[in-house]
């Protein structure tokens, strides 16, 4: 019965925990690693007229259900969720990377398409009381654009918002990476670190019109880095 | 004669307490539910439930948990699916993968982590201390007994 008694204890000893070092105060986002700056990320702190829009139509309001298309983010967990409201997390660009891993002329295949929604987009209809796109739409071509823009519109609920950035250049090749952190309703920490392979999409005002037709109203705002956003109303 | 305690014969001496948590290890693959009333440490695969109320969960690099969680504290350093629901903080460590809801008074994640779900804030109420009973007024017939005691002056 020891001996027994003891192959089984064995199979429950595994290598133990290894000793955690602890996370600092700030959520890890430089704990022992390579700093931002390091990796070659720049970093801007700028104004958003866009999210300024976005929040100020929830004021005084608690117990929303906002989608961030960016990703967990730690600042933007802890914005959302200090106003009261229930935050959802999909890493647009990650599933979209895995979904379409041979290049954008797999865009238009709808099977594909029908995945990657299913995937990353997987919720009843008019569910979310704001969506941040950020600018995760810039980098799809237009079949699976167009297909997210009406699952988009299908989530959102009446009077509710999307916000979209878009990069406003000419038409181009590559296209800088953001990634957005709020660090209060008017302002965004931007850090911008290497580039993508961009849409052969056009964004300007007309385009982006089309794009977000369905919705009651959309506005737009161009800022100084040349960022375009744009805010749909459903 | 035996070097072991004069205990009977077929019972064994009980375990000595070991430090650190339980843990499962990676080679380890549980179905099931699993409660614990001491911190535990996964690092193999789990498929069920995972309950310590009071307790820390780890969920080690190589650990593989398809199940509903409830613990006190959990950190996940591997990947986790089902809803999570820790009364104190949560940690999702850089190469983790959480998919799932998750309840919690507080979360840390790593930037690089990749979590999809929900996150609903839940603050612990704050325990409720009983008031101590204010003082009750001076009765008012004090003032005819001290003037008993100082003569009886009152009472004319």
């Amino acid at each position: 019965m020891e001996l027994s008694l003891e192959r089984l204890r064995g199979l429950w000893r595994g290598t133990g925990p290894p000793a955690q070092a602890p996370l600092p105060a700030n959520g890890g986002a430089t704990a022992g690693r390579v700093s931002r700056a390091e990796r070659g990320e720049t970093l801007e702190t700028r104004q958003s007229r866009g999210l300024d829009q976005f929040f100020g139509s929830f004021r005084d309001q608690t117990g929303l259900s906002i989608l961030d298309l960016g990703g967990a983010r730690q600042e933007n967990i802890n914005f959302i969720t200090s106003l009261g409201h229930r935050f959802y997390s999909e890493d647009f660009l990650r599933i979209l990377q895995e979904t379409f891993s041979d290049g954008v002329t797999d865009q238009s295949n709808p099977g594909r398409i029908d995945y990657f929604l299913r995937t990353s987009l997987d919720y009843p209809d008019e569910h979310f009381d704001g969506v941040l796109a950020w600018d995760s739409l810039e980098y799809m071509e237009p079949a699976l654009l167009t297909a997210t823009a009406e699952k988009l519109f299908r989530i959102v609920k009446p009077k509710g918002y999307l916000l979209a950035i878009f990069y406003a250049a000419e038409r181009k090749q590559m296209v800088p990476c953001y990634t957005f952190r709020i660090q209060d309703p008017r302002t965004l920490q931007v850090s911008r670190q290497g580039e993508r392979a961009a849409s052969r999409q056009l964004f300007n005002n007309r385009s982006l019109e089309k794009l977000f037709h369905k919705f009651e109203s959309v506005k737009f705002f161009l800022t100084r880095d040349n960022l375009r956003e744009v805010i749909a109303r459903k | 004669m035996s070097s072991m305690s004069n205990m009977p014969a077929g019972r064994m001496e009980p375990e000595p307490t070991r430090g650190g948590p339980a843990s499962i290890g990676k080679a380890v693959k549980i179905a099931g539910q699993i409660y614990s009333r001491e911190d535990l440490y996964v690092d193999g695969d789990v498929e069920g439930t995972i309950e310590l109320m009071d307790h820390r969960l780890t969920i080690g690099p190589n650990g593989k948990v398809h199940a509903g969680i409830k613990a006190r504290e959990v950190v996940a350093l591997g990947a986790v699916q089902g809803n999570v629901e820790a009364s104190e903080r949560i940690e999702i460590r850089k190469d983790a993968k959480l998919v799932g809801d998750i309840k919690t008074a507080r979360i840390v994640i790593e930037d690089g982590a990749y979590f999809k779900g929900s996150i609903d804030i839940v603050k612990a109420e704050p325990k409720v201390v009983p008031s101590q009973p204010r003082p009750q007024p001076v009765a008012a017939t004090a003032p005819a007994a001290a003037a008993v005691a100082s003569g009886g002056d009152a009472k004319r």
